[in-house]
Formats: C-alpha cells, sequence, structure tokens
C-alpha cells in the first residue's frame, strides 16, 4: 500500500459533511445578541451569518475568515506589542494590509451576496505580548491555508479556484513568515505540525475550520449550504 | 510548441523507462506514450493500486501531474546538489535548505506513487542554464537566488494548473497542499535572501507555456 492510496484514502473519509451546520457557543450568541452595546466598527452587524449555497457559500466562508484576520491585524497594529521591531512591525503591517485586500477583493465578488461584518471577540489575546500576537497569527494563517486548501474542490467556478488560489499562497507565505519570526532559521516555516510525510500541507472541512476559529468570533455562523 | 529533448538519468537503471519513452521529442507527449504501453499490458498494470488508480485518471490529469512531476524533479534535483556541495549553504541554513529539500524528494514520491507507470522520467538539469549561472553551487548568492526562481515559478505553475484537476477533487485537494507548501518554501527562501517573503496581496498564476519558457533553460538539450 503506497502512502498516495492511504493519503486519499484518509481524504475521501474525511471529506467534509455538505450539511455542516455550525454555531458558535451559547456564551457567543449571548454576546451577539447584545451587539449593540459593544464596539462593531461602526458597522452594522447580523447576528447570524448565512454563508448560501455553492460557490457563493465559500466565497463567503472565505470572506469570513479575511475578515477574522484583517481585524485581528488591524488590532495587532493599532497597538503594536512594546518590543515589535521595526521589521516585524513590516512585515504585519504587509499582512495586515493583504487580509483586508483578501476581504475586499471576496466582498467585491460576492457582491449583494456578501455577509455581513462579523462581529470578533479577540479577549483571549494578549495584544501586549509579542509571543501571544505572532502565536495567534500563525494560527490564523495556518487556518487560512488549511481552508483554502479544504474548500478548493468544493468550488464549481474555475476562475474563483483560480482567485482562491491567489490567496492562499500568500497566506502561506504569511504564515512561513510568522512561523519563522517566532522560531527563526528553523524547520517551522513549513514544520512537520503542518506539512505531512508526502509533503502535503493541512487541507480542513470548513465544519474542523469554523469550529478552530470559533472562539474568535461572536456572530454565529451557518454553514449549512457547504 | 516547445519541445523538450532530454534524457533520462533513470534511464540507465530502468530498462522499462527506456522502453516506454518512444519519442524525447515531447516531455509532456510521454504519458500519453506511456498510457498507450500501459493498456497492452493489463496485468503489469494491476501490479499496484497507484498504477490502477493512476490508470483511471482522465488524460489532462495526467499530462498535469506529469508537468508538476517535472517541476518538482527539477527542485528535488537542485537541492540535492546543492546539499551534496561542501561549503556551499551556510551552517545556519542548512537546516532549512534540507527540510526544503526532503519536501521536494516527498513531492517527486507522491506524484510518482499517483502517476505509477504513467510518470514521466526525471529530466537532466543544467543548473547554470548553459552557462549563464556558472557559480550556482559554488557562489550561496546564486544558489539563493535560483531557489527563489524554482519556488515562485512552483507556486505561480500549481497556481496554474489548478483549474485542469477540478474533474478529481482528491487530486486537486493535493496540488493545493503541494501548492502551499512550496509558498512557504518561497517565503522562507525569499527572508534568508533578505527580500521580502511576497509580492504583494495576491500571488499571480502562470500559464504552462509561461513555465515551460522559465524551467526550459535549466533542462539540457
Amino acid at each position: 500500500m503506497t502512502n498516495i492510496t492511504k493519503s486519499l484514502s484518509d481524504q475521501t473519509s474525511a471529506r467534509p459533511s455538505r450539511r455542516n451546520v455550525v454555531t458558535w457557543t451559547a456564551a457567543g450568541i449571548a454576546g451577539a445578541a447584545v451587539f449593540g452595546s459593544l464596539p462593531n466598527f461602526g458597522m452594522a452587524q447580523e447576528m447570524t451569518a448565512t454563508l448560501g449555497d455553492g460557490d457563493v457559500g465559500v466565497l463567503n466562508y472565505a470572506y469570513a475568515l479575511e475578515q477574522l484576520e484583517a481585524a485581528f491585524y488591524k488590532k495587532v497594529i493599532e497597538a503594536p506589542y512594546a518590543d515589535m521591531s521595526a521589521e516585524e512591525k513590516t512585515i504585519l503591517t504587509d499582512i495586515r494590509d493583504h487580509e483586508i485586500a483578501h476581504a475586499d477583493f471576496l466582498k467585491t465578488a460576492l457582491a449583494d451576496k456578501a455577509i455581513g461584518d462579523l462581529e470578533v471577540d479577540f479577549s483571549a489575546v494578549d495584544f501586549t505580548s509579542r509571543d501571544a500576537v505572532l502565536t495567534t497569527a500563525v494560527t490564523f494563517e495556518d487556518l487560512g491555508v488549511a481552508a483554502y486548501n479544504g474548500a478548493g474542490k468544493l468550488l464549481t467556478t474555475p476562475d474563483y479556484l483560480v482567485a482562491a488560489g491567489k490567496i492562499v499562497s500568500v497566506e502561506g507565505r504569511h504564515a512561513a513568515t510568522i512561523r519563522d519570526l517566532l522560531n527563526p532559521l528553523s524547520v517551522s516555516f513549513a514544520g512537520p505540525d503542518v506539512v505531512d510525510d508526502n509533503g502535503l500541507d493541512r487541507a480542513l472541512p470548513p465544519a474542523d475550520v469554523l469550529a478552530a476559529a470559533g472562539p474568535f468570533v461572536k456572530t454565529a455562523i451557518n454553514a449549512d449550504g457547504l | 510548441m516547445k519541445t523538450l529533448n532530454t534524457e533520462t538519468i533513470l534511464g540507465g537503471i530502468d530498462p522499462d523507462i527506456q522502453s516506454r519513452l518512444l519519442s524525447r521529442r515531447d516531455l509532456f507527449a510521454r504519458s500519453t506514450v506511456a498510457l498507450g504501453a500501459l493498456a497492452s499490458a493489463p496485468l503489469i498494470l494491476a501490479a499496484t493500486a497507484s498504477e490502477v488508480f493512476a490508470q483511471g485518471l482522465p488524460q489532462e490529469i495526467m499530462d498535469t501531474l506529469n508537468f508538476a512531476l517535472t517541476l518538482e524533479h527539477i527542485e528535488d534535483a537542485y537541492y540535492r546538489t546543492g546539499l551534496g556541495t561542501d561549503g556551499l549553504i551556510p551552517a545556519e541554513y542548512l537546516g532549512v535548505f534540507n527540510h526544503i529539500g526532503l519536501h521536494e524528494a516527498h513531492h517527486v514520491a507522491f506524484l510518482e506513487s499517483v502517476l505509477g507507470s504513467a510518470a514521466v522520467a526525471r529530466p537532466e538539469a543544467d543548473f547554470t542554464a548553459g552557462g549563464k549561472y556558472p557559480d550556482v553551487f559554488s557562489n550561496f548568492d546564486t544558489f539563493l537566488t535560483l531557489s527563489q526562481t524554482f519556488e515562485d515559478l512552483g507556486v505561480a505553475a500549481y497556481k496554474g494548473q489548478a483549474t485542469n484537476l477540478m474533474a478529481n477533487d482528491d487530486i486537486l485537494t493535493a496540488a493545493l497542499q503541494i501548492h502551499s507548501v512550496e509558498a512557504r518554501h518561497a517565503a522562507e527562501v525569499r527572508r534568508i535572501g533578505g527580500k521580502p517573503a511576497w509580492d504583494g496581496a495576491f500571488d499571480e498564476p502562470m500559464s504552462k507555456e509561461d513555465v515551460l519558457a522559465a524551467a526550459m533553460p535549466f533542462l539540457k538539450a
């Protein structure tokens, strides 16, 4: 039995259900219910973001993740941790701008099908700590890579697959870079925790990705159509 | 159309490969040739699961995977040569390049296992590109420059071919999983070179023709 056979059967068995229903914790929903009293960037927010079906659902799924990333890096740059080097600031500012560009691109592509602005919750992140910020950034970037890798097969429109491809490799570059900031010149940039023995990065189904992102998102996300 | 006239270094050790390569004029016709050979030898075909798997793949996917395999062969050979050259890679970067080289070898093995007998042979490489980079394995800066070239090229190549794999979910996913690893490599190599790890918010795809034009100088005529 070759690696490919095993790998492909694993992937087949791990194929995500197309009826993923992901809801956030009760606390998160309660938080969303009182969103009016919380800072929300001055934007209208929804109680529940329904991603939709087919390609729209996949693009909204990506849009949700990009919103989360963009919001994170905005906070990082608004209040940099004390010992942020000039190099780190340049990198993190670039990444912030990339995530904003990704979110804007997807929002434009989705037009009136786009979900609203998600309410995020980074209360678990100590933004004064370099280690906490960079570790959280790695989590988001690796998750983004795995999400796009897992969602590619859900897309039916070739142009959207190309667009997703243009984004995911930049997320991979981000992931490697931040990993290198944390563990310089080690194998971490493409470490064995994310790249398997076939040299393959992670690919995760939407349910797994949304579950991992859940603690950082207050808005309920309905991924029923994926 | 450009043709690749490449000898196979594996030919010397695997007689089957030579017999399958009826034409050396077009690297990307080889999978067709190989498939023809397979079709006439169904008993051999059943030898391993991966070969049975490859047999059922549409031609477009086989061609695309062989295109990817060729690029992985180039990368694999590049790092094996670089890592095998004493004094080329500074000690502090050896771990990184060992790791990248390991991935490229894994990618070669992975794609070969998917393609089975239909896999293209390893092309013979000339990393001086006909003398343009004579110090590629004696000057680390040159080695680093070409490393970045190959990694960025790999990213753009996989991206450009993704839509040709949409007929098979598992293979598309695997290709995307390789694609993001190449991007990680590219970022790390760029950092070692003191360059930004990206060129902007979006990585652009490249067509097969453009990738071949970029890779051709590194394949022996």
